[in-house]
């Protein structure tokens, strides 16, 4: 078996299309492990699915079959079929019109096996529906965090746990000023497309925040200066954002582009 | 870090390959899978048992019926779960919507071609759904080239040109119905003193033979699920593209 | 013989477009591309004989999921880092 080109052979020649189903298969696993985008893992997902059903019907393959749909002679309802009934008929008038008849062991070899095309018939229909599940989810955390990519999502997933886990008075803050979509949070959104890192970005924008805290925080309410970290949570309420504006010109004006222009940008390709 | 995904990559790919060595012959009339009872049961007694001559279509809507049911059901609560998960999370429709308005005037050339081509291909789907006994073809994909002919309408005009004709509550109050179609048949067939999905029963209602009815029983299936498929097609098309607003789209 | 060839074709053309499919980094082009990878495993399963699977293919994967793929990156952003 695993003599010189024994298995080349085994493999390339014989046994191509088993070959080619790891192939994808393990391309669509490795996107769906190591790729940052949302969409590219679905993308990879649908790949691991397809090389699954490619797989099925690889085994489903006779050679010398046919399709699995009766030929003329074995058709029900083929003229073969009816000649045989009507010849039948005039015999023996009790039988009904039409007799199909069972076919035997020999003719079973003639069709290709229905039962894993049935199996994946309907694996590609619920795999459409499930993609669309999922690409609705991905809009959804678009609209929430402003971004499909992972490692961006992490970042910020990542600082909304911090700003949940601080004392008692601001968790309540924030839970009543909370707004229902942080989508146009423009500062999250600017720092963390300039730091993709995760552990390291983080450590940063705690810091840029609480160095610029002492010009935005003045103009604000007492309880952020009580909390040094609540000023994470402000950027979310109007005045927040007015303070920023002054405070961080870089950082604004980085943003821009990816946050705002990018409706126009739609606009233009459509 | 990236490099780290190859370890768990490599591995699998090394146990599939060497389990791939061990499969039966390409192609070969006597593997395991092809020899099996079950498959050769379906291929011999299609014909005599349900007298339709595509024997995925029989397999699929008589005797794996239960599957093909939930099948079904899971593409109808994937429609529900898009629906729910994007309702009312739209962003609010503010300059960028009006301004859309304003320039995308519905090409000409397009339109007209949508015109005359979006009845052929509803005729078409039509002729798989109903032709899906005797060709390639049955509930699933007629179901889903219906859809794609509203998605089509929606591409060439826009999405609210669409939902004049297919409206999201009608989208899901036909692809209940679709569900109800099908399990319908099941409990008739029910109490007509068979079991659940047991077609051979409804002679008694048809004007048919035992195996006719279940000719006939695979066909409302298969309108059933076809109903089902094409109306969430055109939901989940209409929900992702406006981000669940309903209004405008691409 | 010569349905070997387009086998050998199609399968080699398959693992090409996976891959391109998962390298470009516009996703717009990743979906099309991804469209062209469905149908051409919709012509090899056509070529192996399970009819009906390659028209569901054809009409599911190359068809509908493509264009909800690209409605969905429409409202996305389109370029993907990696």
């Amino acid at each position: 078996m695993f003599e010189d080109g024994a298995i080349i052979n085994e493999l390339l020649i014989e046994r191509l299309n088993y070959f080619i189903y790891v192939v994808l298969l393990l391309i669509g696993l490795h996107a769906m492990i190591a790729k940052r985008n949302l969409i590219k893992k679905l993308i990879g997902m649908s790949i691991f699915q397809t090389a699954i059903i490619l797989f099925y019907v690889s085994i489903s393959v006779k050679n010398e079959a046919t399709i699995p749909i009766y030929k003329a002679e074995h058709d029900p309802h083929g003229a073969a079929s009816k000649a045989a009934a009507i010849e039948l008929n005039s015999t023996n008038s009790g039988k009904p019109l039409y007799a199909p008849t069972e076919l035997q062991s020999s003719e079973t070899q003639q069709y290709a096996n229905p039962l894993p095309h049935v199996l994946m018939l309907t694996a590609i229909v619920v795999g459409v529906a499930t993609l669309g599940l999922a690409l609705a989810l991905c809009l959804r955390i678009q609209q929430g965090y402003g971004t499909v990519e992972e490692d961006e999502l992490l970042v910020k997933l990542e600082r909304s746990d911090a700003r949940y886990s601080l004392s008692p008075l601001a968790k309540a803050i924030s839970s009543r000023r909370r707004p229902a979509r942080n989508s146009r949070n423009p500062r999250a959104t600017g720092k963390s497309s300039s730091t993709p890192k995760r552990s390291p970005g983080y450590g940063k924008n705690l810091g840029s925040t609480k160095a610029s805290k002492p010009s935005t925080a003045k103009t604000k309410t007492t309880q952020a200066n009580k909390n040094p970290n609540s000023v994470n949570r402000k950027p979310g309420t109007t005045s927040a954002k007015i303070g920023t504006k002054k405070s961080l010109p870089p950082k604004k004006t980085s943003i821009k582009p990816a946050g705002k222009t990018s409706p126009q940008q739609k606009k233009g390709t459509e | 870090m990236k490099w780290i995904s190859l370890i768990p990559v490599f591995s699998v790919g090394a146990l599939l390959l060497f389990a791939a060595k061990d499969f039966p012959e390409w192609g070969d009339p006597h593997s395991p899978a092809s020899q099996s009872p079950v498959s050769s049961h379906f291929i011999n007694n299609t014909g005599v048992d349900t007298e339709v001559p595509n024997m995925v279509t029989a397999v699929l809507a008589d005797y794996r019926g239960f599957d093909t049911m939930f099948e079904t059901v899971v593409v109808f609560i994937a429609g529900i779960a898009v629906l729910a998960i994007l309702k009312g999370s739209g962003r609010r429709p503010r300059g960028r919507h009006r301004s859309y308005k304003l320039e995308a005037e519905p090409d000409l050339i397009v339109t007209y071609t949508v015109r005359l081509v979006v009845p052929v291909i509803q005729l078409f789907a039509f002729y798989v759904l109903a032709h899906g006994h005797v060709s390639p073809g049955g509930g699933f994909q007629g179901g889903v080239v219906m859809g794609a002919s509203f998605i089509l309408i929606a591409l060439a005009w826009d999405l609210d040109h669409a939902l004049v004709r297919m409206s999201l509550p009608r989208c899901m109050v036909i692809a209940a119905v679709g569900i109800i179609i099908y399990a319908g048949i099941g409990f008739l067939s029910m109490f007509m003193g068979g079991e659940f999905l047991d077609y051979a029963e409804l002679e008694r209602l048809l004007p048919v033979s035992r195996e006719m009815a279940r000719y006939y029983a695979i066909l409302g299936v298969e309108i059933g699920v076809g109903f089902t498929v094409a109306s969430i097609m055109f939901a989940l098309y209409a929900n992702l593209s406006s981000e669940g607003r309903l209004k405008g789209g691409l | 013989m010569g349905l070997e060839l387009l086998n050998i074709f199609i399968l080699l053309l398959l693992v090409v477009t996976a891959l391109a499919a998962l390298r470009v980094r516009d996703l717009i082009t990743a979906a099309a591309v991804f469209g062209v990878y469905s149908f051409l495993m919709c012509l090899l399963w056509a070529e192996m004989g399970a009819v009906d699977v390659a028209f569901t293919e054809a009409t599911v994967g190359a068809g509908v999921s493509t264009v909800v793929l690209v409605a969905t990156i429409f409202n996305l952003k389109r370029k993907s880092n990696d």
